[in-house]
């Protein structure tokens, strides 16, 4: 069921959820988080849907955020909806005037008790998430810096600012690959020298590949544009000569390996309802993101 | 030895595990289990991109089958059963991994195509030399099965330059034999051929993720651990309820029974969980070490006529509908002395659990499909209420709901609201469907997978086995001495005799 409220209060809207929960029957007592999402009335739709699908594997009760025309005079209205596609409690708070400088007096209130805090910015990343009022709300914020028009300077930015509980989405992207190519790097090899990763220019995940493969190895991995889609080919120089793995049309990957026969693997790209159902499994801080995005500081 | 990769950081908790190159040789791939659970589980597996590149499924039976057609049968049983959404690019690279070798167990031409088919399969598709086999076959055949796979040398690894040796793992099924002899005999069949490391038992409980959360339950809380023995718990009940019949597995059930199909294997193991000590770490040498403790704990009473019951399910309406008597059924003789409901009453003997009865019930035909540990707490030693206040209050209680509705409930009294002070039992409950996934991988996904990557903390190992026998094998002799299992309408909640032996200490069985 959908609720409108207009001209309303925090409190009017914590009786509403109250009631229409009682109504449908105690429907979402099990809600494990609060999602917050900062975002605008352009994006929202997006957004909420994604997150609703997320929802199901994680039911949560999800805030988004909306500043309208700041010129006006102080005004919260509120859409509730519960019951209806996933199986938590989902609040549009669209704020007008001031009000919008105050988002987190509105969100407090609301978030649920006992259970973890998640932020999370669909669009450009805010300068310093953790400084972000509404990030200091949250146990953990996700950005998104392909949201960015620079993705690589939001990244750097990012890495300026990091604080243990910062995650991106471009970060998630690269789960599959990372785990394709740390299940073909257990298989015994000749020592590692250098590599390349190639991709779409402009593509953060490419970035935090290479710095995480750098990382770990200890010598260079370089970045290098290709026309996509998305991320084309990581490649690792060996002692034995070069093992890559390429996907050309971003669905199926070709493994090579020196003295192996060619192997194939379905590698495909994520929605962003998937990559949020990863990102909210875990909530403790990513110390391994953190050491990737470390290497992409600016010196 | 593998040199440790740096990519691999056991703080990175994104990167799941993957299975390293190898190949899954599955032996009776007509049979039930192997399309509706084995064969979906590996499609799953992949979907989840939790299988290497170039994984490989050989199919070994009598069938006149080409690749194609056994391609074609996994693919239907996947479309069918498998759990995740079905992909063509996943089933693609799945289906290009697929062959068949048509044969009987007996034809030594037939393991030698096989042992073809999987050198070939490591030079077409690098699968490394890695061979699991899986016997989705009746025990009677394994002499067969693992001899051949002695004299084709499939079951030795050959010695790879550099110090390299590819494994080879088999995994059998239950039943582990029908009594202590026949488990001893069957496990020195495989272990003359695959050493101890190499053989997987599934019991598929253990693949549970309310099973496995047993664990975490006990052993990551502060609250349930100062209560969890004598001083608190009155009684354990672990009940598995189905209310199907034996179906179309007569051929398999006569002379087996609800006992050896069921406690014997699942109810046992529930029982180790919910009884052991915390193991020292969870690697599978400390698990097992405080299973197989326990279990050499447990204790039969001494007068089997009142602490154990059996029945055989006779014709009735179940859930509406009117079904057979179990002597009636196709298969089976009509003087049959198997029984279709099993009920043991368990001590065991620690320091924990002196004195607290372990009462496990299994059935067939019963009023709903139901597993559940059910921990029933003593009642307050004092109550400063009045008799009549607390009419309503019952015991305490633990219970974990292993299956379906997954999950944990608590049960305690509370006030009923109003001017008087009354006290009524409530229920605390947690869900795994309203607190985590909706789709949480199924027991055979987890178990092949972990078959796959050699992690064995899942699977019983022999010795387990052998202590649950030695707990069930005086059982079975007195029931083969003393009559008939005595005859419960389908649709009821077991045998009277199941009633009593409950009904002597002052107790009674949970509702089903």
């Amino acid at each position: 069921m959908t609720i409108d409220l207009t001209e309303t209060t925090t409190g009017a809207i914590n009786d509403a959820l109250r009631q229409a929960r009682l109504r449908l029957g105690g429907v979402a007592s099990g809600m494990v988080l609060t999602l917050v999402i900062v975002t605008d009335e352009g994006a929202q739709y997006d957004a909420v849907r994604a997150a609703s699908g997320a929802g199901r594997q994680h039911p949560c009760r999800i805030l988004v955020v909306i500043i309208r025309r700041p010129g006006e005079r102080s005004r919260l209205d509120a859409e509730i909806r519960v019951g209806e596609t996933s199986p938590g409690e989902t609040v549009l708070l669209r704020m007008y005037g001031p009000l919008g400088q105050h988002a987190d007096s509105v969100v407090a209130p609301l978030l649920l008790p006992d259970t973890p805090v998640v932020t999370w910015w669909p669009g450009a990343p805010p300068a310093v998430p953790s400084e972000n009022p509404m990030g200091a709300l949250a146990q953990r914020r996700i950005t998104d810096a392909a949201s960015a028009d620079v993705p690589r300077d939001a990244l750097a930015a990012l890495a300026a600012g990091y604080q243990p509980g910062d995650t991106d989405l471009s970060w998630t992207r690269a789960t599959p690959w990372r785990s394709l190519l740390a299940a073909t790097m257990d298989q015994p090899s000749g020592a590692v020298t250098g590599g390349t990763v190639s991709a779409e220019a402009g593509n953060p995940t490419a970035d935090l590949i290479a710095a995480w493969l750098s990382h770990g190895y200890r010598v260079p991995f370089a970045v290098e544009p290709s026309t996509g889609p998305g991320i084309t080919e990581v490649s690792f120089a060996t002692a034995d000569g070069e093992i890559a793995i390429s996907r050309p049309d971003g669905r199926v990957a070709q493994l090579r390996r020196p003295g192996q026969p060619e192997r194939r693997v379905a590698l495909h790209r994520r929605e962003t309802t998937e990559l949020l159902e990863e990102e909210l499994r875990r909530l403790d801080p990513d110390e391994v993101y953190a050491e990737a995005l470390a290497e992409l500081r600016p010196r | 030895m593998t040199v440790s990769n740096p990519l691999r950081d056991p703080r990175d908790r994104r990167i799941p595990r993957v299975a390293g190159p190898c190949v899954l040789v599955l032996f009776g791939v007509t049979g039930d289990l192997a399309r509706k659970k084995l064969m979906p589980a590996v499609y799953d597996l992949a979907n989840r991109g939790l299988l290497p590149p170039g994984f490989s499924l050989v199919g070994f039976a009598r069938r006149d089958w080409a690749h194609e057609d056994f391609a074609q049968v996994t693919h239907d049983a996947v479309k069918e059963h498998a759990r995740t959404p079905f992909n063509d690019t996943v089933w693609q690279q799945l289906a290009e991994g697929i062959r068949f070798v048509p044969g009987e167990f007996a034809d030594d031409a037939a393991f030698d195509r096989l042992a073809q088919t999987v050198a070939q399969l490591d030079t077409e598709r690098g699968t490394g030399g890695n061979y699991a086999f899986y016997l989705s076959v009746p025990p009677k055949f394994f002499p067969d099965v693992v001899a051949q796979l002695k004299r084709s040398g499939l079951s030795s690894p050959p010695q790879r330059p550099g110090g390299h040796r590819p494994w080879r793992r088999v995994v059998v099924e239950k039943p582990f034999g029908h009594d202590l002899a026949s488990a001893r005999h069957l496990n020195a069949i495989v272990n003359s051929v695959f050493g101890h490391d190499s053989v997987f038992r599934i019991d598929h409980y253990l693949g549970k993720e309310t099973v496995q959360n047993i664990l975490a339950l006990r052993f990551a809380n502060t609250l349930w651990e100062p209560v969890w023995n004598r001083g608190y718990v009155d009684h354990v009940q672990i009940s598995m309820a189905e209310d199907i019949g034996i179906g179309g597995r007569a051929g398999y059930y006569d002379g087996i029974g609800a006992a050896r199909d069921v406690i014997q294997n699942h109810l046992m193991q529930l029982l180790a969980l919910t009884a052991m000590e915390e193991p020292v770490s969870f690697d599978a040498a400390s698990l097992r070490a405080e299973k197989e403790k326990v279990l050499s704990a447990v204790r039969l009473p001494e007068d089997l006529a009142t602490a154990t019951a059996r029945g055989q399910y006779a014709a009735g309406w179940q859930g509406g509908v009117e079904v057979p008597g179990f002597l009636e059924e196709d298969g089976i003789a009509p003087d049959s002395h198997t029984e279709t409901y099993a009920a043991l009453k368990l001590g065991v003997d620690t320091r924990r659990w002196a004195g607290v009865p372990f009462y496990l019930r299994t059935g067939k035909r019963l009023p709903r499909r139901m597993t559940e540990i059910a921990l029933l707490f003593q009642r307050a030693p004092h109550l400063p209420f009045s008799a009549t206040d607390t009419r309503e209050l019952g015991q305490n209680a633990l219970v974990i709901r292993v299956q379906p509705d997954e999950g944990v409930t608590v049960r305690f009294g509370s006030k009923v609201p109003g001017s008087a002070m009354e006290v009524r039992d409530v229920n605390m409950d947690f869900a795994y469907g309203e607190s985590f996934t909706e789709n949480s991988p199924e027991a055979y996904e987890r178990l092949l997978l972990d078959v796959l990557i050699g992690d064995p903390p899942l699977f019983p190992r022999h010795q387990e086995v052998e202590l649950s026998w030695e707990v069930l094998d005086p059982v079975e002799e007195f029931w083969a001495e003393h009559g008939k299992p005595e005859q419960y309408p389908a649709g009821s909640t077991g045998p009277p005799g199941a009633d009593a032996l409950m009904a002597r200490d002052g107790r009674a069985w949970r509702r089903l």
